[in-house]
């Protein structure tokens, strides 16, 4: 029991520093691609067919290819585009790029969930494009857009493990180099799994305490 | 003579191969009524929209105060589809009341009517409060102003409608079908409040299935059926009138509708 | 620069991304049709079952849901053995996890499913005489796959990506045959722009297939 004790003492403060990486890039990628991805959505939603169809492509291609094949195509590309990038600047571009789309999708949905009577009615009234967004559809369409979105936050914690794979010490890497010296997988491996479970079942509750939040707008 | 407040000329628009106005002529003078009556499908609603720049048109003019709604530029000359700004300028001095009521959900009562005073008239909260309010009692709302649209029954909510349309004082006032969404016992609220209107000489043009409603309301009514429009006059000489078949079909079937 | 863009070696080496891919499609498939196993036995415990064996099922559920793969992979992989449980190989392992991920998400799919069928028809799948397994067997489960078949696959198709996760235990998959690839030849960028393209058009055909699939095993839906 006190051996128990004495390894969790040792290993947590490593297991700490690479949370804290976690929760760093995380906090990044959520940050940036609820703008980028915010405004991918209305790109795609009021865009003209020039805005729309490189974002439609832009979209499905991050959509359709796997996390990790992400990360590592826009890690080896970057080099051509004139950027030499550290592993981390072009990691977190790889996952801001992927969640953009995903965010642009869930706003696209959330945009197009509201009837197009409240367009009508907002330009009756002589609202301009913008003030329309600002004061009738982006107040009711945050109620569509947060259940999912929460989720996908929850999707960007669990994706950041791998940016171990690029040999940043994140949680995951951390883990992996504690195990490296105690040859104690399962100890460590559950002591991880732990601290993403907290982060990320908080995170779903406070998804599904949203969703009651903004029931009242439901007409 | 002055002009007349809309002066709509052969105004033509289709949807795909479909062509639902067909070159359709109009003056409202201002002050007037104008009830526009027809079966389904015979262009109405979609006219009342481009009035109102909902839809747009492919030929011909519309001018409300002698400004060309749809475009820049004369017709027969290069025409240029108006701006995103343009557009809410010219909107804002035309209401529009809604089959759907098409309140903002997320607003109460009171905050539907001053979204369009502040955002767009630029009037202080306080002051767009108040015109507001003044509004809401005026179509015998002031008890419901805090409550959401959800809250409200289908007559309160068009009533609401109504207030927001006529609190920006526009220079005419376009209502679309605004009973056909309500239960027959609500019906009559939201018809006195536009009895009241007409009474103070707001210039309307009104789309509606309620013949006695146009005959009492209405200066001028106007029968439209595939995208035309078939006869036009006075409400009493209209709805008496049975020399055109296809009119003569269309009130039979109303009266009918109403009986039942 | 002095790099220059040349796929010739990437073609050179297209058989070890022709066989990584099949092995990719095959771990799905696998993983799928286990995870669709789990998922519909435990949605029947979620639905029938006593409130305890809810929670166990609830359980499970937010675990694997909350927990990135990557983690799961490494913790059944060296995770158990380390500890006296059975020693897989490495593709063995990664079917397990990966049956076990698709599963928890799974559950939720069939719940649903089985939820919309309406109590009329399994009343009148009582009045005409039929025990509850047969009630299950022609009724319920028809009229359930009906409703869930898009999402599995859709889910099909995501774990068809989640494959490239193998390649951190050296799975031969397509994700592998790449890195490998990448290694013998340093042509990185041309390897990872192929298999990205290869995720890509292969995902969109199996996706299509499937929609195919589903048309066909139920024709009355027109959606």
């Amino acid at each position: 029991m006190s051996g128990a004790f004495q390894f969790v003492v040792t290993t947590l403060p490593f297991l700490w520093q690479g949370l804290l990486v976690t929760l760093w890039v995380s906090l990044a990628v959520v940050l940036i691609s609820l703008v980028t991805g915010g405004l991918a959505g209305i790109g795609l939603t009021y865009g003209p067919w020039w805005v729309r169809l490189p974002l439609r492509i832009f979209s499905d291609i991050l959509r359709g290819t796997p996390l990790l094949v992400v990360i590592f195509t826009i890690y080896y590309l970057l080099p051509f585009a004139g950027l030499n990038m550290q592993p981390m600047p072009s990691v977190i571009l790889a996952l801001v790029a992927f969640k953009t789309a995903h965010v642009g999708e869930i706003t696209r949905g959330a945009i197009q969930s509201i009837p197009p009577g409240q367009t009508d009615a907002g330009k009756a009234i002589g609202l301009t494009f913008a003030q329309r967004l600002r004061w009738v559809i982006l107040p009711q369409a945050v109620r569509r857009f947060l259940p999912p979105w929460v989720n996908s936050v929850t999707d960007t914690v669990k994706g950041s493990s791998l940016v171990s794979l690029v040999g940043i010490v994140d949680l995951m890497l951390a883990s992996q180099q504690v195990i490296g010296r105690t040859y104690e997988p399962m100890p460590v491996y559950l002591l991880a799994a732990v601290m993403y479970f907290v982060i990320n079942y908080a995170l779903s509750a406070t998804s599904r305490r949203l969703e009651t939040r903004f029931a009242y707008i439901r007409e | 003579m002055t002009d007349p407040l809309v002066r709509i000329t052969q105004v033509k628009k289709s949807f795909g191969s479909t062509l639902v106005l067909d070159g359709v002529d109009l003056d409202v003078p201002k002050g007037e009524v104008v009830v526009v009556i027809g079966p389904s499908g015979s262009g109405k609603t979609t006219l009342l929209r481009c009035i109102n720049a909902l839809e747009t048109y492919d030929d011909g003019s519309i001018k409300v105060d002698g400004v060309e709604i749809g475009f820049r530029g004369e017709p027969g000359g290069p025409r240029k589809r108006r701006s995103d700004g343009e557009l809410a300028r010219i909107r804002a001095d035309i209401g529009m009341v809604f089959q759907q009521f098409n309140l903002f959900p997320h607003l109460t009562a009171v905050e539907n009517v001053m979204l369009g005073l502040t955002k767009v008239r630029g009037m202080p909260p306080a002051q767009a409060r108040e015109k507001a309010l003044h509004w809401l009692d005026r179509v015998g709302l002031s008890q419901k102003t805090a409550n959401l649209p959800s809250q409200l029954s289908g007559g309160q909510q068009q009533r609401v409608g109504i207030a927001r349309a006529v609190a920006m004082d526009p220079k005419v006032l376009l209502l679309d079908e605004i009973t056909s969404a309500l239960d027959p016992e609500l019906v009559g609220e939201v018809l006195s409040v536009v009895r009241g209107l007409a009474a103070e000489g707001m210039t309307m043009v009104v789309v509606t299935h309620e013949m006695t409603f146009a005959r009492d309301v209405g200066t001028q009514l106007v029968f439209m059926d595939h995208g035309h429009k078939i006869a036009e006059g006075p409400p009493n000489e209209i709805l008496r009138r049975s020399d055109n078949e296809r009119l003569r079909s269309f009130l039979s079937r109303i009266e009918f509708r109403q009986d039942g | 620069m002095n790099y220059h863009i040349n796929f010739n070696f990437v073609w050179k080496y297209a058989d070890k991304l022709y066989w990584g891919l099949v092995l990719s499609i095959e771990l799905a498939f696998i993983s799928i049709l286990i995870g669709c196993v789990i998922g519909l036995a435990l949605a029947v415990v979620y639905n029938d079952g006593h409130p305890w064996l809810k929670r166990v099922v609830s359980a499970y559920v937010e675990v694997v849901r909350n927990l990135p793969l990557l983690l799961l992979i490494y913790l059944i992989f060296y995770g158990i053995p380390s500890i006296g449980g059975f020693a897989f190989d490495a593709t063995e392992s990664f079917v397990l996890t990966l049956s076990l991920y698709a599963g928890a998400y799974l559950v939720e799919v069939f719940r649903a499913g089985l939820a919309a069928v309406s109590p009329g028809v399994i009343d009148a799948g009582k009045a005409i005489g039929l025990t509850a397994w047969q009630r299950f067997a022609y009724v319920r489960f028809p009229t359930m796959l009906r409703i869930v078949l898009p999402s599995l696959s859709n889910a099909f198709i995501s774990l068809f990506k989640d494959t490239s996760l193998a390649s951190v235990i050296a799975v031969p998959e397509l994700t592998f045959g790449a890195n490998w690839i990448k290694t013998n030849t340093f042509r990185a960028v041309e390897v990872w722009i192929v298999v990205a393209g290869v995720y890509l058009v292969v995902g969109w055909i199996l996706l299509a297939a499937l929609r195919l699939l589903e048309r066909v095993l139920m024709p009355g839906r027109r959606t």
